[in-house]
Order: C-alpha cells, then sequence, then structure tokens
C-alpha cells in the first residue's frame, strides 16, 4: 500500500491537570501520552496493546479528538486537527468513529436498535424517513442482525448482538477509521470470535481501518497488521505484527509476550517475571520509563532516554540496548 | 485416594419473577488433596455459583441449593449448621475473587483483616497473630511487611490486593483454596506473579485448589485436572493434557479452536478466521429437552434433541456427555 497514510499522528502528548485541592496529588500531571507517532493506512488495522494505564485508551480519544491533545500533530489526509474548532471538526468526525467495550452503556436503552443506528444518519442530513429505514436495514443485515430486530431494545439483546449494534452505528456513516476500544474484551470467546471475524470481513468489503486498542495479546495479533506496544505514555515498540511476536525487541515486549499463558498444557515456557508494578504516570521514572522493572537495564536507562528507531526493516524500538 | 472435597449431583436454582434459573443442574465432581482442578465455561455456565454453594453462599433468596451432597473430608456441608460451618469457612476451605474488594473491608488496614481471621479460626492471641499476618505479607511477597499492616486497601495497587487477598485466604492453611477468576481482573505481568505465587504457595502448604476460570491458557498452565462446564452442566472432564490434545464434547472443541492463539498465524502475517460457535448460550429456565448445546452444534440429530445424553467414560479420567463422543474420538474431530 504506498498512499499517503490516512491517518499521521506526530508526537502526541496528552497530559491531565488533577483539579482541586482536597486530594493528594493536587496540581500534580499525569503523563497520559507522553510524544507518540504513528501513522495508519486505508484498509490497515494497527493493534495498540500495553498494561493498563500505558495511556493507549487516552492515545484513541485524543486521536478521535474526544479529549484534546496537549501537544502534537493528529494529520487526516494530510490535514492537522489537531487544533480545531467544533465546527471545522464537524466533517472529520463523520468520518471517525469509534466502537466502546461496553455496548451497552454506549447505548441509550429509551431508543429502538433501529433509531440507534438511524441516529448519525439523520445528525449529518444524510437520509431520513423511508430512506434511512432501508440504510439502517442493510446495516442490520451486514453486522449480521436481522432487519425486524430494529424495533427492538438495547436490553433485548445478547451481549454479542449489542456489540454488533455498536459496530452498526459506526458504520453507518461509512467512516474512514473507526477506534476500537477494548471491543471484544467483555465478551465470551465464542462470541469474541464471531465478532472478530465480522470486524475482518467488514475492513474487507470497506476498506475502512482499524484503530484497534486491547490488552489481549492474541487478540491483537489476530486482527492487527501492524501493532505498537505502550509502556506509561509512550510507544515503545512498533513493528510488522510478525516481526513483534516472533522476533520481540523491546525487554518490555519480550517480558508481556512471555507472560501470556498458552492454552496448552504441553509447552513448558521460560518466563522472566517482570518485578513490581507499573510505576505511576503521575512521576514516570527518569531516563527509560522501563528501567525500573527492566531485567537488562544500565547504568544509561536510568539518566538517557531511548529515542524510538528502527532496529530491523520495520521494526521501531526504543532501547538503548537494542 | 479419599477426595478431599466432593461434589454430588449439585443443584443449585434461582427463583425470580418469570420462573426457576437452573444455575448448576446436576453437577459432580471430586478434589483430590493437593490437587489443581480447572473448571472453566464461559459467563453464565454455572462454574462461580458452584465455588458459592460449596460455602453456601449463595444468595437466598433468591438462590437456594435444591439437591445434591457437597462432602469436605466426608463431613456433608449441606447438612452442617451454620456454627460449624463458619469454623470450615476461611478456616479449612477459603475463597478468593476476582475482586479483591469484595473480601476485603475498605475501612479496616491490612494487618486487622489477616490478624482477624487467625484470632476468630486459630484462636491466637493478639500479638502472635499480627506476627503471623507479618509472616503471611512476607509469603506472598509484599515488601515491607510490617508497614504494610497498617495501611489501607485502597493504598495498595490491584496486584498488592490480590496478594493480601491470597494472604488472606492461606492464613489458616486452609485444606482447600476455591479461586474464583483469581487473576481476570489483572494486567498479564501481574497475572503471571500472582499464578506463580499460587503454584508455590500449592507446592509449599499442600493447599488443593479449585481454579475457576474463562481462560485457558491458564488452565493449561495451572491445573492437572479440568471440568468443563455449559448451561450449568458439566459436559466434559478430563487431565489437562488428555482435555487439550483430545477434546470430545464439540463445545470443548468449539471453545479451543475459538480462541486466537499467538505465533501461530504462520509467518506471513495473514489473518485467519477464528472458528465461531454459532448462535448463544441458552436460556436455564426452562427444563431442557435434550441436550442444552445441540441447538449450536453441528453433530445434533434427532437423538440430541430428544435426551440429554450421560456422562460416559472415553479414556482414563475422560468423561463427556455427548452422544456422539465415540465418533468424534474415533473420527478426530473434523
Amino acid at each position: 500500500m504506498p498512499e499517503a497514510p490516512l491517518l499521521e499522528v506526530d508526537g502526541l502528548v496528552k497530559h491531565f491537570r488533577l483539579g482541586g485541592g482536597l486530594f493528594a496529588g493536587a496540581g500534580a500531571t499525569v503523563h497520559a501520552v507522553d510524544g507518540i507517532s504513528f501513522t495508519l493506512r486505508q484498509g490497515e488495522t494497527l493493534g495498540l496493546v500495553g498494561e493498563s494505564g500505558c495511556g493507549k485508551s487516552t492515545a484513541g480519544k485524543t486521536v478521535l479528538r474526544l479529549l484534546a491533545p496537549t501537544a502534537g500533530a493528529i494529520r487526516v489526509d494530510g490535514a492537522d486537527i489537531a487544533a480545531l474548532g467544533r465546527a471545522a471538526m464537524r466533517p472529520y468526525r463523520q468520518r471517525m468513529q469509534v466502537i466502546f467495550q461496553d455496548p451497552y452503556a454506549s447505548l441509550n436503552p429509551r431508543m429502538t436498535a433501529g433509531t440507534i443506528v438511524g441516529e448519525p444518519l439523520e445528525n449529518y442530513g444524510i437520509a431520513r424517513g423511508a430512506a434511512k429505514r432501508e440504510r439502517v436495514a442493510r446495516l442490520f443485515d451486514r453486522v449480521g442482525l436481522r432487519a425486524e430486530q430494529m424495533a427492538k431494545y438495547p436490553h433485548e439483546f445478547s451481549g454479542g448482538q449489542r456489540q454488533r449494534l455498536g459496530i452498526a452505528r459506526a458504520l453507518a456513516l461509512d467512516p474512514r477509521l473507526i477506534v476500537a476500544d477494548e471491543c471484544v474484551s467483555a465478551l465470551d470467546v465464542s462470541v469474541q470470535a464471531q465478532i472478530l471475524n465480522l470486524m475482518i470481513d467488514l475492513q474487507e468489503e470497506t476498506g475502512v481501518a482499524f484503530l484497534f486498542i486491547a490488552h489481549d495479546l492474541a487478540v491483537v495479533e489476530h486482527i492487527s497488521h501492524r501493532v505498537a506496544v505502550m509502556y506509561l505514555g509512550k510507544i515503545v515498540e512498533l513493528a510488522d505484527k510478525r516481526a513483534l511476536f516472533h522476533r520481540p525487541l523491546h525487554p518490555y515486549t519480550e517480558a508481556l509476550l512471555q507472560a501470556v499463558p498458552e492454552p496448552d498444557p504441553q509447552v513448558k515456557r521460560t518466563r522472566v517475571v517482570l518485578k513490581g508494578d507499573v510505576p505511576s504516570p503521575l512521576d514516570p521514572p527518569s531516563g527509560c520509563r522501563f528501567h525500573t522493572r527492566c531485567p537488562i537495564a544500565e547504568a544509561r536507562c536510568r539518566e538517557i532516554e531511548p529515542m524510538i528507531r528502527e532496529v530491523a526493516p520495520g521494526q521501531m524500538v526504543a532501547c538503548h540496548l537494542r | 485416594m479419599t477426595p478431599v472435597l466432593e461434589i454430588a449431583d449439585l443443584q443449585t436454582h434461582f427463583a425470580n419473577r418469570d420462573g426457576t434459573v437452573r444455575a448448576v443442574d446436576g453437577v459432580s465432581w471430586n478434589l483430590a488433596r493437593g490437587e489443581t482442578l480447572g473448571i472453566v465455561g464461559e459467563s453464565g455456565c454455572g462454574k462461580s455459583i458452584t465455588a458459592l454453594s460449596v460455602l453456601r453462599l449463595v444468595p437466598t433468596p433468591p438462590g437456594r441449593i435444591v439437591g445434591g451432597a457437597i462432602r469436605f473430608e466426608g463431613r456433608d456441608l449441606l447438612a452442617m449448621d451454620e456454627a460449624a460451618l463458619r469454623r470450615v469457612r476461611g478456616n479449612e476451605i477459603s475463597m478468593i475473587f476476582q475482586e479483591p474488594m469484595t473480601s476485603l473491608n475498605p475501612v479496616l488496614t491490612i494487618g486487622r483483616q489477616i490478624a482477624e481471621t487467625l484470632m476468630l479460626h486459630q484462636r491466637l492471641p493478639r500479638r502472635a497473630a499480627d506476627d503471623r499476618a507479618a509472616e503471611m505479607l512476607d509469603l506472598v511477597r509484599i515488601p515491607e511487611p510490617r508497614r504494610r499492616l497498617g495501611q489501607y486497601p485502597h493504598e495498595l495497587s490491584g496486584g498488592m490486593r490480590q496478594r493480601v487477598m491470597i494472604a488472606m485466604a492461606l492464613a489458616c492453611s486452609p485444606k482447600v483454596l476455591l479461586a474464583d477468576e483469581p487473576t481476570t481482573a489483572l494486567d498479564v505481568t501481574i497475572q503471571a506473579q500472582i499464578l506463580g505465587l499460587m503454584a508455590e504457595l500449592k507446592a509449599r502448604l499442600g493447599t488443593a485448589i479449585v481454579l475457576i476460570t474463562h481462560d485457558l491458557g491458564v488452565v493449561a498452565e495451572m491445573a492437572q485436572r479440568v471440568v468443563v462446564m455449559y448451561a450449568g452442566r458439566k459436559v466434559e472432564e478430563a487431565p489437562v493434557g488428555e482435555l487439550f490434545a483430545r477434546p470430545l464434547h464439540p463445545y470443548t472443541i468449539g471453545l479451543m479452536a475459538s480462541i486466537p492463539r499467538m505465533n501461530r498465524g504462520g509467518t506471513d502475517g495473514g489473518r485467519p478466521r477464528l472458528a465461531e460457535i454459532r448462535g448463544i448460550v441458552p436460556s436455564l429456565k426452562r427444563a431442557p429437552v435434550g441436550c442444552t448445546f445441540a441447538p449450536r452444534c453441528r453433530h445434533a440429530d434427532a437423538q440430541c434433541r430428544a435426551a440429554y445424553p450421560p456422562l460416559a467414560e472415553h479414556g482414563p479420567g475422560h468423561v463427556v456427555a455427548c452422544w456422539h463422543a465415540g465418533r468424534i474420538a474415533e473420527g478426530g474431530h473434523a
């Protein structure tokens, strides 16, 4: 795919100032996302993985401008949307959609499924009345729901079906990019397989790009073309999924992959178990942010922050020792 | 070997407005001393209710154990009076949950909570209980245990709280630990720490573990034997190696095929289709006619729709509730 990237994120920063005077830490800054860069092409899935608090969800929300970026550029088809006002953002909002983890929380319980899925069409003045109903029926069919289910309410659907509704609504405006934030993590594995297959099919039909945010590494490997690993607000490794999973180069990626229990009792794996917890993003460690848990850290890792650079073809790593 | 814990034909039902939900519908299994038994299945299959039933912690009403027996070292837990049961709970059989805050009291210090268990069950004086509490925190590798004793649960990270809960559960050296999704809420690197800790403590203390999880990876790593549940029933049970090498129930086969696995996509970077189990888990409100999995099963025929298949042995320790298990065993599971 040689064409220009659909999305280009360049040095994106999102800090949160803790407000109020009552609580410990007031006035401190959470370094949620601290200068990340990546690109996403049409029809491509970029997986964004990392443990809780690494900033992956904040990154997704900031890319969509659901949160205002602190610094950095977000270029969509070459145009920077990082500082656009409400009105100028509107056409971009149409092109960029989101699917959340808990479909139930994101669906209005008082609206019928058909109204929920059709709402964006009306908001953007694309279709109303019979034309809208027909488009919604087509969307239902596309995500594996029946048209007669349009009259039902969210609580009448199972978890997997509700996620199909969330996908139908996200697809209504023919978006070019969908940010999927832990969109299968609440589902049972048999249903998860249905939704992953559906997403791959839809991507192949429509060329939509996915920024697929998840903590489940096997799921991310399955659906992604490329994968970025985040740790404490930084991308520590970004590579083709093949390279990343077969030959991880960052010690954090390595430990993360080894930590996943494999569904095969014959496999006796060697595992470097990371000590301790992820440090607080309120006060990230100096130098390399991973040095406090890194099994191979040296003196310079405590002082100098490693820049992310291409270590092998298509494999970007932020580590002094690789 | 006599089992330490024996569940026989357990029936736990829930009454709600539209009728009775058969959450656990005739489940039997044994747990040997020092063994880890995995119980797997998807949400609503009855795996957690089975564990809660063991300690008679099912909220009543709406829940009720309506049949079967639960024997701990030969004693029937269902026939025990409350006082006798309290001496078992948290002492000889303890339980840990997915969310540590369900068992930790937010307004008591960590030390007080562990010491209280020891004072109640082991009749230790305060001083000795505090010492033992510090020992337990050290055992689950919490740094600076003495200082931690004075802290409250909210001052600890999720992984630390899980360790505290394990320390509390193991303080009285129970013979059985019921662990319900103990690592599900944790990040994988912390999960690896906790699973390693559980395996080590089991080896050291000889505690038998019932490990309830939806994660086949966790089961493969931890369990010696596995029970697979579907819609309130045990559909398959086997030694762990056998189950993963030769799953025989179509539901188990489907479950194993539907999980994405790392490094299985080959080196071409492709995205192979995952096997789906079509349809959804049935409602447990009606007494089922026929096999509960039949509506989702591609092997199902008239016999499956007419009668629930009995559990039958298909190899040493390998039982399956499927009319077609024999044929599936012969033909592989193509």
